[in-house]
């Protein structure tokens, strides 16, 4: 879960549609797991776009077609991009853990839902907002070669499409930049702040 | 500045981070089983217990089956998630109101019936619902599971604050307008991200003249616009509803609560991030007929030309098409949205005395036991009952079916739960989300039909 944050380079798998919600990211019925087992969640990522109620891989779906397919690795499909308002809904971080466990390691769309936002980040999953004309054109950019790689610098919050050599920056708050850098979680923090806590109740 | 909002939530700043969130105070976490276990597996993970366990309230809904509740649940990875939530809250030392007891139900229902949710409260639950309880007049949002464990860790949330909205509807509602069909008006006008950043503070006349059944039902659809969480300032209708609850404040505390309470609303100076207004009069009763709770429009209504097309293909339905007339298999009232006891009224207004359609299965479910005893007090189950309807038990049902409630696949659902997503209902399922006026003029013609023809 906990991983460090610097530079990630890699290919993307694009996913061009807009309010993916959080029950299409992770249908309920994967809901009734009372372990966090990455595996289990990521491979049922989509579920219900991925496969048939056979299961068997619906071939329109992105992760099934051949230039997406491979599972992610170092400089592979660690990018997700994604339309406008991903992740609205139901606030399950089961579907944070589901995208963390397929293997992804950054997000990048023009509009996150907030509770989602913050799951990811919980999950060391880095969501990048980015504007619409970047985002489509990043979408092009990988239409015309799947084998394109964007760059996501932390240390600078600058987000690259390599193909067209076009940057921007985004936003993250700079306590949050340094938990992600530092692999560290907000638990970590507060449990440091009971002093704090206590002189608030004693108020 | 100077809006309700800014006052509970800044009364609850613990501390500031540089460049960072705020750690904000929680008056009151509520778990269910579906999110919390990997939460308690944490704490127990780096060993730890809960700070303050008595804020803490826990009770399964969402895999509750609505039948034999007495007898152990078949599905066993349900059985076990339910389990599970018990031993945890019994390890952790925190409050649970197990299945099939009296205080049971849906924990957006069973929190303001217990009078748990009170005004001025920041509250908190991994469950996107959770703005239910804003119409309390309290800060309360849903959280992800690392965020519960951050909770029950520290009873403290690191969280940036939010916009402020103010959404005034003005003026009275029509026949046969409820506050389900103000909120997917609302949901129609701003989409499913209009208020994505924003905590909402819903005013205005129509809104005041709400019961808090339907404050609480426009409350939880909040975060259908995408707004973290909508509240309404507290007034003598609350005051009324919570007095003598059972963990309402008694006696002297009672007074000296109400006084405060009384303080809470926004000032004449405020001002809002963004501010909309709506006439009532504009709005009709409403249906969905797409694949997010913004795709709706007036039960009267002709689907738009430029509805998405993925969608209306899910849904088999053309652009430009009614739904007025159109056969539908299934009808679900309840849910955290419309499980309360004004909704079994309305229900029940409508099919008194008429029969259910023979090609409508109808799932009637309360939002908890105590509403399940409020029908039969009111015998309202005697109603339904000589219409044809049964009365099942409570939980989260159909909303989300991830108990054995599933609409079937291509089946279509008129529903009062609050989203119709691909699946939501089942695999393949087709929601329309309605009232529980539009839903009971459904249950017995048949069709989509305009409840008012039969008001």
């Amino acid at each position: 879960m906990k991983a460090k944050f610097d530079i990630i380079t890699s290919t993307c798998v694009p996913l061009p549609l807009e309010n993916v919600d959080t029950d299409q990211i992770i249908p309920a019925r994967f809901l009734k797991a009372t372990t966090r087992e990455e595996k289990f969640f990521g491979d049922n990522l989509f579920r219900d776009w991925r496969y048939d109620s056979d299961n068997k891989p619906k071939a329109g779906f992105v992760f099934n077609q051949p230039a997406f397919s491979a599972a992610p690795s170092e400089g592979v499909h660690q990018i997700l991009v994604a339309g406008k308002n991903f992740g609205s809904g139901s606030s399950r971080e089961h579907a944070a853990w589901a995208i963390a466990g397929y293997g992804f390691r950054v997000v990048i769309s023009s509009f996150f839902a907030d509770i989602h936002k913050n799951n990811e980040l919980n999950n060391f999953v880095l969501p990048v907002v980015v504007s619409e004309g970047f985002l489509a054109e990043l979408f092009e950019s990988i239409k015309n070669d799947p084998q394109m790689k964007v760059k996501v610098d932390v240390p600078n919050q600058t987000v690259t499409n390599l193909a067209t050599g076009k940057s921007e920056k985004f936003e993250i708050n700079g306590y949050k930049k340094y938990c992600l850098m530092n692999a560290l979680d907000d638990i970590d923090y507060l449990l440091q702040q009971k002093s704090k806590i206590e002189a608030y109740e004693n108020k | 500045m100077n809006t309700l909002f800014d006052k509970i939530w800044d009364s609850h700043v613990v501390s500031l981070i540089e460049d960072g969130p705020t750690q904000l105070y929680i008056d009151r976490l509520y778990c269910h089983e579906v999110t919390s276990p990997q939460a308690f597996d944490g704490l127990r993970a780096r060993g730890i217990k809960c700070l303050r366990p008595e804020k803490i309230f826990c009770m399964p809904d969402h895999n509750t089956p609505t039948h034999d509740q007495d007898k152990p649940i078949e599905d066993p990875v349900s059985r076990k998630q339910v389990d599970t939530l018990a031993k945890n809250a019994a390890e952790f030392g925190l409050n649970h109101f197990g299945m099939n007891t009296i205080k049971n139900g849906i924990i957006h229902v069973v929190g303001p019936e217990r009078g748990l949710s009170l005004p001025g409260m920041t509250i908190v639950c991994g469950d996107s619902h959770t703005s239910t309880h804003g119409a309390m007049g309290a800060v309360a949002f849903g959280i992800g599971t690392s965020e519960v464990e951050m909770v029950m860790a520290s009873q403290c949330i690191l969280q940036s604050k939010p916009k402020s909205m103010r959404i005034r509807v003005e003026g009275q509602l029509g026949k046969g307008v409820t506050a389900k069909d103000i909120a997917l008006y609302l949901m129609m006008k701003l989409t499913t991200s209009g208020a994505t950043g924003y905590f909402v503070e819903y005013a205005g006349s129509a809104v005041k003249s709400l019961s808090m059944e339907g404050r609480l039902t426009l409350c939880n659809l909040s975060i259908e616009m995408g707004a973290r969480g909508g509240f309404i300032a507290p007034d003598e209708t609350t005051f009324e509803y919570i007095k003598g609850r059972e963990y309402a404040p008694k006696g002297d505390d009672w007074d000296k609560a109400v006084e405060y309470w009384k303080t809470l609303k926004s000032g004449d100076d405020a001002v809002f991030d963004k501010e909309l207004v709506f006439d009532a009069a504009d709005i009709q009763p409403m249906i969905t007929y797409g694949t997010n709770p913004g795709m709706g429009m007036p039960v009267t209504g002709s689907i738009p030309a430029d509805a998405a097309k993925k969608s209306l293909d899910y849904m088999g339905l053309q652009a430009g098409e009614k739904l007025l007339g159109r056969k539908i298999d299934y009808v679900f009232l309840g849910a955290c949205t419309n499980g309360r006891i004004e909704d079994f009224r309305a229900f029940a207004s409508i099919v008194k005395g008429k029969k259910k359609a023979d090609n409508v299965t109808a799932w009637l479910v309360p939002g908890s036991w105590m509403v399940l005893d409020q029908i039969k007090k009111e015998g309202l189950d005697t109603v339904l009952a000589e219409a044809g309807f049964e009365i099942r038990q409570p939980g989260c049902s159909a909303c989300l079916a991830m108990n054995d409630d599933k609409i079937p696949a291509g089946k279509y659902a008129v529903s009062t739960s609050n989203r119709n997503f691909e699946g939501r209902q089942g695999p393949g399922s087709r929601t329309f989300l309605a009232s529980p006026l539009t839903a009971a003029a459904a249950a017995v013609t048949g069709v989509v039909t305009d409840p008012r023809t039969l008001i």
